[in-house]
């Protein structure tokens, strides 16, 4: 019996494996789903280059708290003080580079370090002292409201100095002038995209070969092939609408990296195996001489500082540090995760995921208000969304 | 006999897969009788219960239950505790911080329209109470009374149901003398007011005491029915019953090579972690050898996996004393890193809630304890892996679709080899595998044997803890005799036998 191998037609074997990945591929096409809707009931407004450019910059500061949100979520703990911690940061950005005049550089690295400890500081609590982090951090919610009101005065603090402004409103310089397609044209943006998508395709096929060298590519040819034309199509498409307007904004580059850096960790280290396994398991995860406690710890730290980097990247969009910034953050970087596909019971998440996540709600966002959709119906539809996300995933892994 | 048995189980078969709990169990009780069930671990006894109290739902077994001369199919523990059959667990099922009326009348509230009469429950549990001898108020919150007082509460709970039949399942495992013998006296009366009780129990002295009958069950099946008034029942003779079972070759040879002292534990005690002045594990004292296969007998709850939880990293227990020593060296086990790095692994009993992240495949759970040993500066080489997960796949003969198979899908044998092969790959020198063939079929049974034996080849301390005496006599060199957190007897297997051991265990209660 075991030496005769049943060959499976193709055809079986390609729905076999869409069937067993129908998540990742169902979040993907929603949001393509998305903003093609968005892209007729705006008139081709969603995909202009100006819009595409708004929405990165509108949405940058969602993806990058949702990096560390994902790993806290996988942990098995949840974070709500991230909006107003990022407030707090930027009011502090604007004290310091505004009112005390500070290097920005220096200012942009004390208010990392400040979100790192003020992380590390509620995971000391939920870690050693196994106080929920739902209670931690809603103390650190109200907390840090108050402190950004106190150290703003209540008042809105600005213009910040123009290097600080670039984080957010700059752009990647063009190397080549050229005008093309009836405008000037930012070519490094699109050689920076062709560069990319070559980088992604090289790992995704160096990947490959190694998987059929183990006889483990489940992948058919045909999905692999079609999954890398569409990154390609995807990255290409992308960058030449943003090399039609400005180019590749800073925040952008940032965010790409942040990116690629949490994927890397959450998929090839050991750090990132620890997250999944005591998230999965916490007490089997102890048994197996896993610092549990440091790791609760040290992601707590790592959401502080990503944190207080979309605080700073926000108050250098809006270019002024007001009372109000941050507010309600916490809820939609969550809801990304968790549209995403992260699991409130811990040990399942992915990176990309919640990028798209965080992506699905931005151009909903986007589109809803080029729509002229009222700031109420759009939470409404928001919520909606968010409730039917998380249903369709719990039902259809209750179904087997 | 005259009368007409109130309860009569017959034929019952429960199966679950892989595993055949129960073949054929007949049991019949008397009205106003105190019935004994009695049985190694594992022997049926609670799934027998299971079944009666309707936790298993009618349709889920074969066989049928008549209580009061008519057949009754229950299909939640709500039905049977209708019909008057109430159980009493070994965890008892109280709410720690609401009051002793509150408990007796939880789900049963003396309300009319949702409005609950407080003077009448307030009076109706005093009443309760008097009758089962419990001198608290009624407004005092369980979290302050010992556990001697919290069983009585669950008896009056049962009285308010009008109870028929009560079932008590181990009902003085965590009680003193004192206490027990007063629950023993309250079964009489009960018996003498006509409610019949089926007694769960591994103390034999107690059975002897107060059972009518006794039915003694092995390895699923009814193997007696003893009538304690016409017959004269000893001890000894119920032990027979409960382990006279032939030792065929159920154990793979092996010629012990032994050398020397490897692993030392001095006068370890341990408390418990919540309440700190009641003591878990007694001036504990074991020496393993390299080579040797050590066996720790014991009832449940006699302390077992508390000492070897304790000793792993005091990943069990608060004010731990007493003294570690590998290859003669004192070591420090402190934390769970620490005792991995002095040589240590730890099997756990319990290996869907410590053992697995049944979520994750077999290659993430294999490497879980040694991560370093698959990665260089903390990334992980994916192939080198896929090759220590696919090893030890072959090595254990672990029966999946790939490594890449969740361990939720994977038999209770096959998980077990996963967890010993996450211990294999971390490099222990000593290991301590807790009841590591709960739940698991014969034949992979043997194969655990085989593979604890290889280790013990390998040089090796390989210390065993198990509830199954005939699977410690056939494995061990050497069995320490574990009772109410002390080693009460320790014997070279070639001499020990199971009455020995439950002869021990007997005699330590005694004193």
């Amino acid at each position: 019996m075991s030496n005769v191998t049943v060959k499976s037609s193709e055809g079986t074997d390609m729905l076999r494996f869409i069937r067993a990945n129908i998540r990742d591929y169902a979040l993907l096409l929603s949001l393509l789903a998305i903003m093609v809707f968005f892209q007729f009931t705006t008139n081709g407004t969603l995909f202009k280059p100006v819009n595409m450019t708004n929405l990165i910059l509108q949405n940058s500061y969602i993806v990058i708290m949702a990096l560390g949100m994902l790993l806290v979520i996988i942990a098995g703990h949840i974070d709500l003080s991230v909006g107003s911690v990022s407030g707090f940061v930027g009011a502090l950005a604007a004290v310091l580079m505004v009112t005390w005049k500070l290097d920005p550089f220096v200012s942009v690295a004390i208010c990392l370090v400040l979100g790192a400890a003020i992380g590390g500081m509620q995971g000391y609590f939920v870690a050693y002292h196994k106080i929920p982090a739902f209670i931690v951090t809603l103390a650190g919610m109200l907390v840090f409201k108050g402190l950004s009101l106190t150290v703003l005065g209540g008042a809105s603090v600005g213009p910040f100095p123009k290097s600080f402004q670039l984080l957010s409103s700059g752009f990647v310089p063009d190397l080549f002038t050229v005008a093309l397609f009836g405008g000037p044209f930012n070519l490094l943006a699109l050689v920076i995209g062709g560069l990319v998508t070559a980088l992604i395709i090289y790992f995704n096929v160096k990947e490959r070969r190694e998987q059929q060298a183990h006889g483990l590519a489940e992948e058919p040819n045909i999905i692999f092939v079609g999954r890398n034309v569409l990154i390609a199509v995807a990255f290409l498409g992308f960058t030449f609408l943003m090399a039609q307007y400005k180019g590749l904004p800073n925040v952008l580059i940032v965010m790409f990296t942040l990116i690629a850096l949490f994927v890397f960790i959450t998929t090839r280290t050991t750090f990132g195996r620890r997250v999944y396994a005591m998230g999965g398991n916490e007490k089997a995860s102890k048994l197996s001489g896993i610092n549990t406690e440091r790791m609760t710890f040290l992601i707590f730290t790592i959401m502080g500082a990503l944190a207080a980097l979309a605080g700073l990247v926000f108050a250098a969009r809006l270019n002024v540090a007001t009372p109000k910034a941050g507010l309600g953050f916490e809820l939609e970087v969550i809801a990304a995760c968790f549209i995403g596909g992260a699991a409130v019971t811990g040990g399942v998440g992915k990176i990309i995921g919640a990028v798209i996540g965080a992506f699905i709600i931005g151009v909903m966002n986007n589109g809803m208000s080029i729509m002229g959709v009222g700031i109420d119906w759009q939470q409404v539809i928001k919520g909606v969304v968010l409730m039917l996300a998380v249903f369709l995933d719990v039902y259809y892994k209750n179904k087997g | 006999m005259g009368a007409a048995p109130i309860l009569e189980m017959k034929s019952i078969t429960k199966t679950f897969p892989g595993v055949k709990a129960l073949t054929d169990v007949n049991l019949s009780v008397m009205p106003a009788e105190i019935h004994a069930v009695v049985g190694e671990n594992g022997a049926g006894k609670s799934t027998l219960m299971k079944v009666l109290s309707g936790v298993y739902p009618s349709g889920s077994y074969d066989g049928t239950i008549q209580f009061e001369g008519s057949e009754r199919h229950f299909s939640s523990i709500a039905d049977s505790e209708n019909t008057g059959i109430i159980i009493i667990h070994q965890e008892l099922a109280l709410v720690p911080l609401l009051s002793i009326a509150e408990n007796i009348f939880l789900g049963h509230e003396t309300a009319s329209h949702g409005i609950i009469n407080w003077f009448e429950a307030f009076a109706r549990t005093k009443d309760l109470l008097k009758k089962v001898g419990l001198a608290e108020h009624p407004n005092t919150l369980i979290t302050n009374i010992g556990t001697g007082k919290q069983q009585l509460v669950e008896i009056a709970k049962a009285l308010n149901k009008k109870v028929k039949l009560l079932i008590l399942d181990e009902p003085t495992s965590s009680l003193n003398e004192t206490d027990s013998n007063a629950l023993l006296e309250l079964l009489k009366g009960f018996k003498a007011q006509g409610i019949s009780s089926i007694l769960i129990t591994h103390k034999l002295n107690e059975v002897l005491k107060v059972a009518d009958r006794i039915t003694v069950l092995r390895d699923g099946k009814t193997v007696d029915t003893l009538d304690t008034h016409t017959a004269k029942v000893s001890e000894d003779r119920i032990i027979k019953a409960m382990v006279g079972r032939e030792l065929t070759d159920r154990f793979p040879q092996r010629h012990a090579k032994l050398g020397e002292p490897i692993f030392d534990v001095k006068n370890w005690s341990v408390f418990h972690p919540l309440h700190a002045e009641r003591q878990m594990i007694k001036s504990v004292s074991m020496t393993v050898r390299a080579g040797e296969v050590v066996g720790i007998a014991g009832l449940m709850g006699a302390g077992r996996t508390e000492f070897a939880m304790s000793v792993f990293g005091r990943a069990y227990g608060q004010k731990i004393s007493g003294e570690v020593l590998i290859h003669g060296k004192p070591a420090d086990v402190s934390t769970i890193p620490k005792a991995m790095a002095a040589g240590l692994a730890y099997v756990t009993e319990d290996r869907k809630t410590y053992g697995l992240v049944l979520i994750d495949h077999i290659k993430h759970n294999v490497t879980l304890a040694n991560l370093e040993g698959v990665s260089s500066r903390m990334v992980i080489d994916e192939p080198r892996e896929l090759g220590v997960a696919n090893k030890y796949r072959k090595d254990l003969a672990i029966r999946c679709s790939g490594v890449f198979q969740a361990t939720v899908n994977l038999s209770g044998g096959n998980q077990q080899k996963v967890v010993l092969s996450k211990w294999l790959f971390a490099g222990p020198d000593i290991l301590i595998l807790d009841e590591p063939t709960r739940g698991i079929d014969v034949g992979a049974k043997y194969e655990i044997y085989g593979i604890i034996n290889q280790l013990a080849e390998a040089g090796k301390a390989v210390i065993v803890i198990s509830s199954e005496m005939p699977e410690l006599l056939g494995i061990s060199d050497r069995i320490y005799v574990m009772n109410e957190g002390r080693f009460v007897a320790e014997m070279p297997a070639k001499q020990a036998s199971q009455e020995k051991i439950m002869r021990a265990i007997m005699k330590s209660w005694d004193k």
